[in-house]
């Protein structure tokens, strides 16, 4: 398998508080990395810098063959990024999220149907605007798009933080979809055991720099 | 660059036709500022008819600035930034896209204004019909300005207040050249020179947003 993503001593400052002190990391493509860490390991931050949203500091770092220095623009259009936040604009529908989302980045609108309906969201819930959703529908809003645009990253931020049992392990099913896909994903997370269960490989941030690795069960299960 | 124009520009009508924060809060705003105008000037039609120009261009911009500011809110949530940016949409599509949104509000906004100044200010509306397309252009340039700041200032805690004191004194040249070029048509002249110093301003402003809005949006 190539490397999806290699970082070396890779330093990104939030302000001015390094938020990621020299953090190396290789991610093989179509495999599935969590990271572990408590609040303010640096765990997001990673994540933004992984999606070409934040500007490395020093260090080197390559993420789906784009350089991380000078290649950020590119990149951003190969990955989805599901975070903390309702990922568009509240006042829409997620359904008309979901087109719109799908229109900017020059795919069919008619993939936002099936995907909302894989994750739940069909009836009321696709056509009453998103502030209107709760927590954990709007977290689906935000899987929906990933599994319509099929990024060739998928960078999770807790992305079971929200969700009820079902929506868990249709998070878990995705992601292990995407991965035989081919798409690579990070995901962060604070349970380990459930993030061991579909994960390849496994990384304890602590004060912004990888202080633990180890295999994940997906990987062992494979094996 | 002009097909995510057009799909940033829909989304933002969109949203303002779900909202209407610009039917229940900016107009009324613009309204209430126009008759606060006309009590300050008293009942004389001839200072009426004398500061209506100055005073609907005044109106006009206060409430572009709240108009400005909420067009900025709609991009500024951490989660819709950060999205968006990974769309891959082109950064002068997204400007050209939400100033065209906000000068098609503003355009509401004036003719609302205008009706305000045949009823309170007692202007002739044959003449005031005739500075319709001066008021195109600098609503331009107010859509423009207000879309450019509005990206600088967005993610900051201080938003609201900072864009007024940004946006007020770059929109100082429009209010000058759409008073003036207003004034001559109502006295029943042409706009004149006025009208050439609007458009300049309204091409000067887009191009520098198309070109800076990547930037602008980077560094917010």
């Amino acid at each position: 398998m190539a490397p999806a993503i290699t970082l070396r001593s890779a330093v990104a400052l939030l302000g001015r508080f390094p938020a990621l002190a020299g953090v190396d990391l290789d991610v093989e493509e179509g495999s599935v990395l969590a990271a572990l860490g408590s609040n303010g390991a640096g765990k997001t931050t990673l994540l933004h810098l992984l999606a070409g949203l934040l500007p490395m500091r020093s260090g080197t770092g390559t993420v789906l063959g784009c350089d991380l220095a000078t290649d950020r623009a590119p990149l951003r259009r190969r990955v989805g990024l599901l975070g903390h936040h309702l990922s568009l604009y509240p006042d829409l529908s997620a359904s008309e999220n979901l087109i719109f989302a799908l229109r900017a980045a020059g795919l069919d609108r008619a993939l936002a149907a099936p995907s909302l309906e894989r994750v739940g969201l069909t009836g009321r819930l696709a056509t009453a605007p998103a502030r209107e959703l709760s927590a954990g529908q709007q977290r689906r809003m935000g899987l929906a798009s990933l599994i319509a645009r099929r990024p060739s990253l998928w960078l999770l931020d807790e992305p079971h933080a929200g969700l009820d049992g079902a929506g868990r392990d249709l998070c878990d099913e995705l992601v292990d979809e995407a991965a035989r896909g081919g798409a690579t994903v990070v995901l962060t997370s604070h349970e380990k055991d459930r993030a061991a269960s579909c994960a390849d490989q496994m990384v304890t941030l602590t004060g912004g720099a990888v202080s633990a690795s180890e295999a994940g069960a997906r990987q062992l299960h494979v094996a | 660059m002009w097909h995510d124009a057009a799909l940033v520009a829909g989304k933002d009508i969109r949203i303002e036709l779900r909202s209407r924060v610009l039917l229940w809060q900016v107009v009324p705003f613009g309204v209430l500022a126009l008759i606060l105008f006309a009590l300050a000037l008293g009942p004389s039609e001839v200072a009426l008819r004398r500061g209506a120009p100055g005073l609907f261009w005044l109106a006009l911009l206060l409430a572009s600035v709240l108009a400005s500011g909420r067009s900025a809110s709609i991009e500024a949530a951490p989660g819709t930034r950060n999205t968006v940016r990974l769309l891959g949409l082109d950064p002068g599509g997204v400007f050209l896209g939400k100033a065209c949104a906000l000068a098609l509000q503003l355009c509401v906004l004036g003719v609302v204004l205008e009706a305000g100044l045949l009823l309170f200010f007692h202007v002739d509306a044959a003449r005031l019909a005739t500075a319709t397309p001066l008021a195109l252009l600098a609503i331009a340039a107010l859509a423009a300005v207000g879309t450019l700041y509005g990206a600088l200032v967005a993610g900051t805690d201080v938003a609201s207040t900072l864009l007024p004191l940004l946006v007020l004194p770059a929109l100082a040249p429009v209010l000058i050249a759409g008073e003036r070029g207003m004034a001559a048509v109502l006295a029943g002249g042409g706009p004149g020179r006025w009208a050439v110093v609007l458009v300049v301003m309204a091409v000067v402003y887009l191009a520098v947003g198309v070109l800076l809005y990547g930037p602008l949006e980077e560094t917010s």
